[in-house]
This record gives structure tokens, C-alpha cells and sequence, in this order.
């Protein structure tokens, strides 16, 4: 079944890219305070149990999706994804 | 100091300064001994380690990310624990971050751009393994060339390191927005060292600045004398 992380910059994180995405929409006319860039990963697990995608796709941002000290994660899984 | 110092030097896919850093090394008295990512071990006799330069896996997620996962990273990190000496150097000091075997991470530049310039680095802690041959205060001028380079620890993080003295190295002016402006750090044993200039590039005065002689000498010198735990 298919599953998303969605990985973000910490809060409090500075984030370049966020900044100069930021900028760039403020030079277009958008009225904007912020922007943050982060992350998607989708990922086919092979696995129909929404539980069992859930906690592979926790494991796997733990160790590889996502560098805990700078970033946070979300998943969803099934429809939601 | 009988014998030359084998210092084996990875590469991974996308690496492009381990021929530098073997020349360099070569010219600095060590005998470099090629390793591959893919290799279980190092190469027989490796008494040091260096992880080059380069763009190891397409920098694909995040640099050094899936570089830690290299089947010779486990051997690497035999080679830590062991008390021998490791030198990241760049993409080497983001897969050793991403290891976990320095502290802290690298990101993406403040300044949105790459940067590729000498820059001066200050000595500030001796309390590593790397410096034997090293000054507190001692200036290094050594290029460097990264787009990825700003270093990153929480402010609890960059106390402890600097308390402990693993603040080794640190730019003279803010070069990429890394957090107290750390060139390099090394792990708490002393062993274990990263930086982003390249010292590899330094070694040469035909090309320029020789900033990387006291590195690279540190490293061998290390690698000759390890600190093995009893």
C-alpha cells in the first residue's frame, strides 16, 4: 500500500530555501510571511495492514528519511497518503 | 616513525578528491591504500582512514545520508572504536555526522550559494589526536568548496563540544553560517576528525596555500602513534 513522509525543518531551524522561497514570492506580489521547505517521500510498502506500513515507515525516517537532530516527520498512510 | 603510515582512503560512487587526498598523503611520507565503498573490509594493515571529498550517492537526500550505509562504513567504524584515526574531509565529514560518529550535521550554506575559496581556519583545541604538531591560535589557510557546509549542533551541543575541546578547528570569518563558525570537529575521544576545507588542495606551495600540511601530517602522525584503548 502507498504511505507519504512528510519531513520539515524543526521549528527554529533556519532554512535557507524556506527564506529564498520566501523572498521570491514576496518579489511576485504574494503577500507572505513565510515559506518552508522540507521533504515527500512516497513509498509502496508491501504490506495491506495500514498499522504495519505505519510503524515500517516510522522505522525507516528514524533511520535513513529523516536526520532527527534538524528535522521532524509525518506520515500518513492508505487514503490519507 | 620506521615505518610509512597506510592510511586507506574510500571511495565512494560520486567521490572525486580521493585521488587528491592519496597524492597528498603520498607527498607526505604515508602510503595511501585504495578502499571501495563496497568492500566488507580495509585493505590489510590500514592504520587510518580518510573519507574524501565528493558527492558520494548524488548527495541524494540528504549529503552523506546514504553513504553511512555503505557496506565498508561498518569496517570505518571498526577503525573509530578502535582508537586508529578517521579524517573526513567534506562529503567525508557529512557521512561521519550522518554516522554518528561526529557530532552535529551539515546544511545547506546561510548564503544559498556554493562557496570555493581559500579560507583561514584558526586552531582551536589540541586536545585531539590530529594535534600533535598543532598551536592553539595557529592560522591555517586551506580552500574550500561546498554548498552544504554549514555546520549545525543545538546550543546545548556546541557547549559540550567546546567544553570537551572538540572544537578543532574554527573559520576566521562566517563563511557558510555553520554555528559558531566550526570548520571541524572531532569526536570525544579525539580520534575521529571532520572538516570542510580540504586540506588535500593545501599541501603544494606551486599551487597555493600548504594549510593542509599540519592536517594531513596530523593525521599520519596518529596513525603511527593511535591512542588504542587498553
Amino acid at each position: 500500500m502507498k504511505a507519504t513522509v512528510l519531513i520539515r525543518p524543526k521549528e527554529g531551524i533556519l532554512d535557507p530555501q524556506g527564506e529564498a522561497v520566501g523572498d521570491a514570492l514576496r518579489t511576485l506580489g504574494f503577500a507572505v510571511s513565510g515559506a518552508r521547505v522540507g521533504r515527500l517521500v512516497d513509498v509502496q510498502v508491501d504490506t495491506d495492514d495500514p498499522a504495519e506500513a505505519r510503524a515500517a515507515l516510522d522505522r525507516m525516517s528514524h533511520e535513513l528519511l529523516a536526520n532527527p537532530l534538524i528535522e521532524s516527520f509525518t506520515i500518513e498512510v492508505g487514503e490519507d497518503a | 616513525m620506521s615505518d610509512a603510515a597506510r592510511i586507506a582512503v574510500v571511495t565512494f560512487p560520486g567521490s572525486n578528491d580521493d585521488g587528491d587526498a592519496a597524492l597528498a598523503l603520498e607527498l607526505l611520507g604515508a602510503v595511501p591504500v585504495r578502499a571501495w565503498h563496497a568492500d566488507l573490509e580495509l585493505p590489510e594493515g590500514t592504520e587510518g582512514v580518510v573519507l574524501p571529498g565528493g558527492f558520494s550517492y548524488g548527495d541524494y537526500l540528504r549529503c552523506g545520508a546514504i553513504a553511512r550505509f555503505a557496506p565498508v562504513m561498518e569496517a570505518v567504524a571498526a577503525v573509530a572504536a578502535s582508537g586508529r584515526p578517521v579524517l573526513g574531509i567534506c562529503n567525508g565529514f557529512q557521512i561521519l555526522c550522518e554516522a554518528g560518529l561526529l557530532p552535529g550535521v551539515l546544511r545547506p550554506n546561510r548564503q544559498q550559494r556554493f562557496v570555493c575559496r581559500d579560507v583561514t581556519v584558526t586552531v582551536e583545541s589540541t586536545s585531539s589526536a590530529f594535534a600533535g604538531g598543532w598551536e592553539v591560535g595557529q592560522v591555517l589557510v586551506i580552500p574550500v568548496k561546498h554548498g552544504e557546509g554549514s555546520w549545525y549542533g543545538d546550543p546545548d551541543l556546541l557547549g559540550e563540544l567546546e567544553a570537551r575541546g572538540q572544537v578543532a578547528l574554527r573559520y576566521a570569518e562566517d563563511v557558510n553560517g555553520a554555528v559558531g563558525r566550526i570548520a571541524g570537529v572531532t569526536n570525544e575521544a579525539g580520534n575521529v576528525l571532520g572538516l570542510m576545507p580540504h586540506p588535500e588542495h593545501a599541501v603544494d606551495p606551486l599551487l597555493g596555500p600548504t594549510g593542509g600540511v599540519p592536517v594531513l601530517r596530523g593525521l599520519i602522525e596518529a596513525a603511527l602513534t593511535p591512542v588504542l584503548p587498553g
